[in-house]
């Protein structure tokens, strides 16, 4: 048998050669945003691309989100394929004027006359004592907007695969990269194709739980998983991978094998993805559940600097643990 | 140095505790960059190093009563407003001993009681808050000056704009300060403004500007004088360009491949340490017994920061929600 050629790679050169194969492969994708090109991008993922494409395809902005998201808008409307960059999720509240009144609204609101085929991809997430300005995770309030969809690539391969995807899109996405794993390595086929970002993964099969997650909470729920399974507690993980649209059916199918939820968002608890999932989950399968469901979320605060309150602050591996056991009455 | 002509009172103490707190901010930035490769500071980490000269030269022409916001680069304005040393540093061990309980960490230096309101890590985030700062103080008719430090790449925001024109049309006494220090992380000027010469921008919004030699501490502090002058008695903002240079990297991060080590190296000569303490020396204002004795205070100052900040406390994790919302008073 052949076996197809893989090679290991972390989520930064992922991300780098999905750029860099869109741009070989389309000359109406171009690359924008602040320290895209010069400095090699505020996490590396576009180092080395200037020098291969030119500063008019690797296009340096000036300090303006909300004028260069806007730009992204525009040439998206006239034929290109732009894909922008915002350095973190806190800093795209600068452009989120231009990405929920105008990106998201112009298709339904021309009457079907323009689409935006944006992609718009931004870091999130805590862990690298950032403080309360760089490490939020409001992915989740993007996922609360029709007009776009919102994708969090938490493996290697969908790194690789998603950007494609989401440049054939005919409308905006948004992607969502998680600080904490961008060194992170990974195994992917050498020529890479687009993923299929419909459904759910089912990272981890199990009949006693249904743990969901998604982004950087996923490598935490496996590490949990693997937990309970010394327990012998049989946790099934789910990787969302899309947050909008989500895929009810994985969800829904998993929980008519296991009977019991546990949500592991590290976005806050309050008005979030995670209620809209449990929520879901009480509309469509409340008959199959034999518990209350668990959710593990950030804590209700801004994400303090100290380490030690920093990791307080969001979802770990003993309280996704401890949660399972508590919706299992084996607290 | 522009020295003489602009300023009435050069007395050598004034002139010593300029060079005092330029020394005062290189050391301690020194020992933290130190501290950072040791993981004792940790998060980002914005060095000051080669544009001193403009907080020195600014900061201590304000009044007490006055305030001031600055950016994520604020270790040396918290430090010459009167921020004790030690607070900033525990705040950068993430102590609540430190100034902000240790929930800021370097870009987050906020203090009360010297109107310190913050380091502001968006940039241009700052300068809205400025101006309400300044609005309230204008309804109130109080006699204060609002200061806002911000860097030459702010300006291509969106906020910078709109805080410009309010200022202007609401009349508020602010006091711009642009750090114009030629680069926004990697992006040199010229990448990202049409119009480089950054204090004729504020000419669109009717602010009177001027542009001064940000590497001249005396040239700074004179320039703010007038401006500082102007701003209280017209209650109108006023525009401050300062050019200067950062000698580091951008934080701790930065493999600078932006620029050249000769540029850097050819804007070492001109730091404003080096230059002021060499003006010293050949009009015999400074003696190697005056050097000594500011190296040694500065240096015990940054062991008790060291040790104050080693021996802090970890704010207990059982107070991890407190202050998202005031507190009753008991
Ligand atoms: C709204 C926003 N966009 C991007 C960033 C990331 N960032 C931090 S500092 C910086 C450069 C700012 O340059 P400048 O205003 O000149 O200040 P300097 O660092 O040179 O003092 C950038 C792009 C940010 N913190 N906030
Ligand atoms: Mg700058």
């Amino acid at each position: 048998m052949i076996q197809p050629a893989t090679t290991e790679i972390t989520y930064r050169d992922a991300m780098r050669e999905a750029i860099r194969d869109a741009m070989r492969r389309d000359d109406r994708v171009f690359l924008m945003g602040e320290d895209v090109g010069h400095y090699g991008g505020c996490y590396g993922v576009s180092k080395g691309l200037l020098a291969e494409f030119g500063a008019e395809r690797i296009r340096d902005t000036p300090l303006s989100e909300s004028g260069f998201t806007g730009a992204g808008i525009g040439a998206a409307m006239a034929g290109m394929r732009p894909i922008v960059e915002l350095m973190t999720v806190n800093f795209s509240l600068l452009a989120l004027d231009q990405i929920l009144n105008t990106a998201a609204t112009l298709r339904h609101m021309s009457g079907n006359q323009f689409g935006v085929p944006l992609v718009i991809r931004m870091a999130t997430g805590a862990g690298r004592q950032l403080a309360a300005q760089h490490s939020h995770s409001l992915e989740g309030w993007y996922a609360h907007i029709p007009g776009i969809k919102v994708l969090a690539p938490a493996t290697v391969e969908d790194a690789r695969g998603m950007l494609w995807t989401a440049l054939q899109d005919p409308d905006p996405v948004l992607i969502f990269e998680n600080v904490m794993l961008y060194n992170m390595t990974g195994t992917v086929a050498a020529d890479a194709v687009p993923v299929d970002i419909a459904r759910a993964a089912v990272r981890r099969a199990g009949r006693d739980i249904s743990l969901i997650t998604y982004g950087g909470s996923l490598w935490k729920t496996l590490e949990a998983a693997a937990v309970l399974a010394g327990e012998n507690i049989h946790a099934e993980v789910i990787d969302l991978r899309s947050l909008r649209p989500l895929d009810d059916a994985t969800i829904m199918a998993s929980i008519a094998r296991t009977r019991r939820a546990v949500i592991v968002d590290e976005g806050w608890r309050s008005g979030s993805l995670s209620a809209e999932i449990g929520m879901r989950i009480v509309e469509q399968a409340f008959w199959e559940l034999d518990a209350p469901i668990g959710r593990v979320c950030s804590a209700e605060v801004p994400i303090p600097y100290a380490r030690h309150l920093e990791n307080a602050a969001i979802p770990q591996v003993p309280g996704i643990v401890a949660t399972a056991k508590a919706v299992l009455g084996r607290a | 140095m522009t020295a003489s002509a602009e300023k009435p009172h050069l007395s050598r103490e004034h002139l010593l505790a300029l060079l005092r707190q330029m020394i005062r901010i290189r050391r301690f930035e020194d020992k933290c960059a130190e501290l950072y490769t040791r993981e004792e500071i940790r998060g980002f980490l914005h060095l000051y190093d080669g544009e001193e000269a403009v907080a020195v030269g600014v900061i201590p022409v304000l009044e007490q009563r006055d305030r001031i916001v600055a950016t994520y680069r604020e270790h040396g304005h918290a430090l010459v407003r009167g921020v004790p040393m030690k607070a900033v540093l525990a705040e950068m061990y993430g102590k609540q001993d430190g100034c902000s309980r240790g929930r800021g960490g370097s870009m987050h230096l906020f203090d009360r009681a010297t109107n310190f309101y913050g380091g502001n890590a968006i940039v241009g985030g700052g300068l809205p808050m400025a101006i309400g700062l300044a609005l309230a103080d204008r309804m109130r008719g109080d006699d204060i000056v609002t200061a806002c430090f911000f860097g030459e790449g702010a300006v291509a925001e969106g906020e910078f704009h709109e805080s410009m024109n309010l200022a202007a049309l609401w009349g508020l006494p602010v006091l711009f300060v642009c750090e114009n220090n030629r680069y926004a992380m990697g992006t040199a000027l010229a990448l990202s403004e049409s119009e480089t010469d950054i204090q004729r921008k504020a000419a669109c919004y009717q602010i009177a500007s001027e542009a001064v030699d940000g590497m001249d501490v005396i040239a700074v502090e004179a320039a703010t004088r007038r401006a500082v002058h102007v701003v209280r008695e017209t209650r109108k903002p006023h525009f401050l360009e300062c050019r200067t240079y950062r000698l580091r990297a951008h934080s701790m991060f930065d493999a600078q491949l932006y620029r050249d080590k000769a540029e850097v190296e050819a804007w070492r000569h001109k730091e404003p340490i080096v230059r002021f303490q060499g003006w010293l020396e050949a009009n015999h204002l400074v003696h190697p017994d005056d050097l000594a004795c500011i190296e040694s205070e500065v240096a015990a100052e940054i062991a008790e920061a060291v040790s104050f900040s080693e021996a802090g406390t970890w704010e207990p994790v059982e107070q991890l929600t407190r202050f998202t919302h005031a507190e009753a008073e008991g």
